[in-house]
C-alpha cells in the first residue's frame, strides 16, 4: 500500500502545489505577526510571545483533534463541549482523585471510538450524531460540575507555565505537537491508510483494510487530542467551567482549513492545523486588541478579521487548482 | 545650615503633598468585556464610555479604553487579558466570563504589577479586588420577600432562571431558594430557563404553561419578565404578580398594566453603570488610596413611585442605569473599611 496509489499524480506540479499549500498558512501567520509588530513592538518578545500564544495551545490541540475527523471526510460539533467536558473532568477529579479522573477520560476517548464505529456501521452523517454528541458532553460537563470552579493539578499547571529557556513554551509545544502528528499521519503506513479512507474508500476496502477500524482509529485520536486540548486549557486557567471550550467546535474547523486542509479527500495537513490555530487565535485576539477599535465595532471586527484570513486561503487555493 | 533645613523642610513637605494626592493624570485603566449582546451590556458600555471620556477631560486618567471579545468565553478573555498586560495598562476593570477559568491571566496581570478590579462577572484570584454585590441577599432573597409582601395569602410561584452553569444564576437561585423555604405557603411549582432574554423566556414559560396550576406570582432574574408576561397573555391564563428586572419594555409594561388596573410589582436590577463604580475603584487604588479587596455596592431598585422618572431616562431597549461618581466610590471604599 504505498502513498501513491491513495493520492492521484503525485507529480513535481502536484509536489509544488502541496508545497504552497503547505506555506499558506505560514504566510498568514507571518502577516499576523508583522502586524503585531507594528502596532505593538513589545508583544515582539519572550514574555510577548507567552501572554499571545499560551492560549493558542489547547485550540491547536483540539484543531488537531477535528483534523483527525475531518480526515476520514467526516465533521466533529461535539469537540468544544468535549473540550469543556475534559476541563470539568479535570477541574473536579484530576487533582484529587487521579484514578477517577483517569477513568472518566480514558471512557471519553472510548465513547470518541464508539461514535465512529456508529458512524460507520450505520451509515449515520457524522454532522448529526456528533451534533447530539455535543449535547450529551455539555450535559455531563454540568453534571460534573454544575457551576464554575474545581482547581488544576499542581503540575499540569507547572507544566502549562514553564519558562523554558530561550524560547518561549507555547512555541516549543506548538512545534512537538505539529512535528509528532505530522511523522504520525504524514509519514506512518497507518496514517496513509487513514488518509486513504477519507481519499478512496473503496480502493482501502478493496486492498483488505479495515475501513470500521479506520473509522474508529481516528475518532479515537479525536478523542485523545480533545482530552489533551482539555488538559492544557485548565492547566492555563487552573479552573474549570461547564462552557469553557464552547468556541472551539468552529474554531477548530476553521483552523484546519486554514491550514490548508480540505473538508473531504483526507486531504489535511497537520503542521498546517497548528499553524492556522496559532493564526486564529492570533488573529481574533492580539491582532484586535492592538487595533483599538471602538467597542461597537470589535465583535464585527472579529469576524471580518477571520473571513479576510479564510477568504485568503480560499482564493489562492482555488488559482492554485 | 539654616537654608539646608529649610529646603529639608520643603523638600519634606513636597513629598508629604504628592503623597496626599498621587496624580493618576498619567495612568491609563482597560475595560475587558466578554460580551455586548444585550441591552445591560450595551449600556454599561455607554456608561464606560461617558465617564471615562469626563475623566480624561478632566484630567484625572490618560486612557479609558473598552475591549470587548466576540463569544462569551472564558479562554477568549484570559487571551484579551494577556494581551491588555502586553500593552502596559496600569489598571484592568474586568466583567468576568468565568469566576475561575480568569485567574491564570488575572495572576499574570497582578504578577505584572497591574491593578485588577473586577465586577458584575467576579473573579476568585484574591490578588484581583471585586465590586461586589449580594445578589443572593439584595435580588433573589428580596424578590421572595417582596412577593410574599403582596402576596400574603401565597400560590403557586414559576422560576424562571437565567442562563444555566453561571455564577449570577447560581447565586440568585440561592437567594431565592433559602428565602422561599421561610415562606411555606409559597410553592415553586416549575423552574425554566429564560437566559435573561424577553424572547427565551418568553418561549420557556409558553411550553410550561399547559401543565401548570394557577399561578399566582413569578420570580425571575430580569430581561425575562416582559416575556413571560407574553407568555401568560397569549395562553389566556390571569396575570400574575411578576418581580421585573428594570429593562425599559419591563418598565413600559408595568405602567400600562398600572395605568390600567393599578397594577403592583417591584423591579431591581444591577444597574450598568456599576461599570463606573469600577472605574473609580480602580482610579482609587491607582491614586495610591487604601481600598479593601471587596467594595460592597447595592443593587438598583424602582419602586411604584419612582417609575415614571426612571421609564422617562430610560431609552426603548435599553434598562434603567445610574452613573457612580467619584464622591460615591470614595464613600463606599470608606464604608467597607468599617
Amino acid at each position: 500500500m504505498s502513498f501513491a496509489s491513495v493520492v492521484p499524480s503525485p507529480g513535481s506540479l502536484a509536489q509544488g502545489r502541496r508545497l504552497l499549500r503547505t506555506a499558506l498558512p505560514a504566510i498568514s501567520l507571518v502577516l499576523i505577526l508583522a502586524g503585531i509588530a507594528w502596532m505593538n513592538p513589545r508583544a515582539i518578545s519572550y514574555l510577548g510571545f507567552n501572554l499571545m500564544l499560551n492560549l493558542a495551545i489547547p485550540i491547536a490541540l483540539a484543531t488537531i483533534a477535528q483534523m483527525f475527523v475531518i480526515t476520514i471526510n467526516d465533521l466533529d460539533l461535539s469537540i468544544g463541549f468535549f473540550v469543556s467536558f475534559v476541563g470539568c473532568v479535570t477541574a473536579v477529579w484530576l487533582a484529587d482523585q487521579p484514578e477517577l479522573g483517569i477513568a472518566m477520560l480514558l471512557g471519553g476517548i472510548l465513547i470518541y471510538a464508539a461514535v465512529g464505529a456508529l458512524v460507520y456501521v450505520f451509515d449515520l452523517p457524522s454532522i448529526v450524531v456528533t451534533l447530539g454528541m455535543s449535547f450529551v458532553w455539555q450535559g455531563l460537563a454540568i453534571m460534573v460540575l454544575p457551576k464554575p470552579g474545581g482547581h488544576a493539578s499542581e503540575w499540569l499547571h507547572r507544566l502549562m507555565t514553564f519558562h523554558t529557556p530561550f524560547v518561549p513554551f507555547p512555541v516549543i509545544a506548538a512545534l512537538v505537537i505539529a512535528g509528532v502528528v505530522h511523522v504520525g499521519l504524514m509519514r506512518s503506513s497507518y496514517g496513509a491508510i487513514l488518509r486513504g479512507a477519507g481519499g478512496n474508500a473503496a480502493a482501502i476496502s478493496r486492498a483488505g483494510w479495515s475501513l470500521l477500524k479506520a473509522k474508529i482509529v481516528a475518532f479515537a485520536l479525536a478523542g485523545f487530542f480533545g482530552v489533551l486540548s482539555g488538559l492544557s486549557l485548565i492547566g492555563l486557567t487552573t479552573a474549570g467551567d461547564p462552557n469553557i471550550g464552547a468556541g472551539y467546535t468552529l474554531l477548530s474547523i476553521a483552523g484546519v482549513i486554514l491550514g490548508g486542509g480540505e473538508f473531504v479527500g483526507g486531504r489535511v495537513s497537520p503542521v498546517g492545523a497548528v499553524v492556522g490555530a496559532l493564526t486564529l487565535a492570533l488573529a481574533s485576539s492580539s491582532l484586535l486588541s492592538f487595533m483599538r477599535i471602538p467597542p461597537d465595532w470589535q465583535v464585527g471586527a472579529n469576524g471580518a478579521i477571520l473571513i479576510i484570513v479564510l477568504a485568503a486561503r480560499a482564493l489562492i487555493s482555488r488559482r492554485e487548482a | 545650615m539654616k537654608i539646608r533645613a529649610a529646603l529639608l523642610t520643603a523638600s519634606a513637605m513636597l513629598v508629604l503633598a504628592s503623597g496626599a494626592m498621587a496624580d493618576t493624570a498619567g495612568k491609563r485603566i482597560a475595560l475587558s468585556n466578554n460580551y455586548a449582546g444585550n441591552s445591560w451590556r450595551q449600556a454599561m458600555l455607554q456608561s464606560w464610555d461617558k465617564i471615562g471620556k469626563q475623566a480624561i477631560a478632566d484630567k484625572i486618567v490618560a486612557a479609558a479604553d473598552a475591549y470587548t471579545t466576540a463569544d462569551k468565553e472564558a479562554p477568549t478573555q484570559a487571551a484579551q487579558i494577556q494581551n491588555l498586560i502586553l500593552q502596559g495598562y496600569d489598571a484592568i476593570v474586568i466583567d468576568a466570563a468565568s469566576p475561575d477559568a480568569l485567574n491564570g491571566a488575572v495572576k499574570q496581570a497582578c504578577n505584572a504589577g497591574i491593578v485588577v478590579v473586577a465586577f458584575d462577572g467576579l473573579v476568585t484570584e484574591p490578588c484581583a479586588y471585586k465590586v461586589t454585590v449580594d445578589l443572593a441577599e439584595t435580588y433573589g432573597a428580596e424578590q421572595v420577600r417582596q412577593v410574599a409582601k403582596r402576596l400574603p395569602n401565597g400560590g403557586n410561584i414559576l422560576y424562571v432562571r437565567g442562563l444555566a452553569g453561571t455564577s449570577i444564576d447560581d447565586d440568585i437561585t440561592r437567594g431565592v431558594m433559602s428565602e422561599i423555604a421561610k415562606h411555606p405557603n409559597l410553592k415553586i411549582v416549575n423552574s425554566v430557563y429564560g437566559n435573561w432574554d424577553q424572547t427565551t423566556a418568553q418561549k420557556a414559560v409558553a411550553t410550561v404553561l399547559p401543565s401548570l396550576p394557577e399561578i399566582a406570582g413569578v420570580i425571575d432574574q430580569g430581561g425575562d419578565g416582559y416575556g413571560t408576561a407574553q407568555a401568560f397573555k397569549s395562553a389566556g391564563r390571569p396575570m400574575p404578580l411578576i418581580m421585573l428586572g428594570n429593562r425599559q419594555d419591563e418598565l413600559a409594561w408595568w405602567k400600562e398594566q398600572r395605568d390600567h388596573g393599578g397594577y403592583d410589582t417591584w423591579s431591581a436590577s444591577e444597574a450598568p453603570g456599576m461599570v463606573t463604580f469600577a472605574f473609580w475603584v480602580a482610579q482609587q487604588i491607582l491614586d495610591g488610596k487604601e481600598v479593601p479587596k471587596e467594595v460592597p455596592m447595592g443593587i438598583l431598585t424602582i419602586d411604584p413611585e419612582q417609575l415614571d422618572d426612571y421609564l422617562k431616562n430610560t431609552p426603548a431597549g435599553s434598562v434603567a442605569n445610574t452613573e457612580y461618581t467619584q464622591e460615591e466610590v470614595e464613600k463606599a471604599i470608606a464604608d467597607a473599611k468599617k
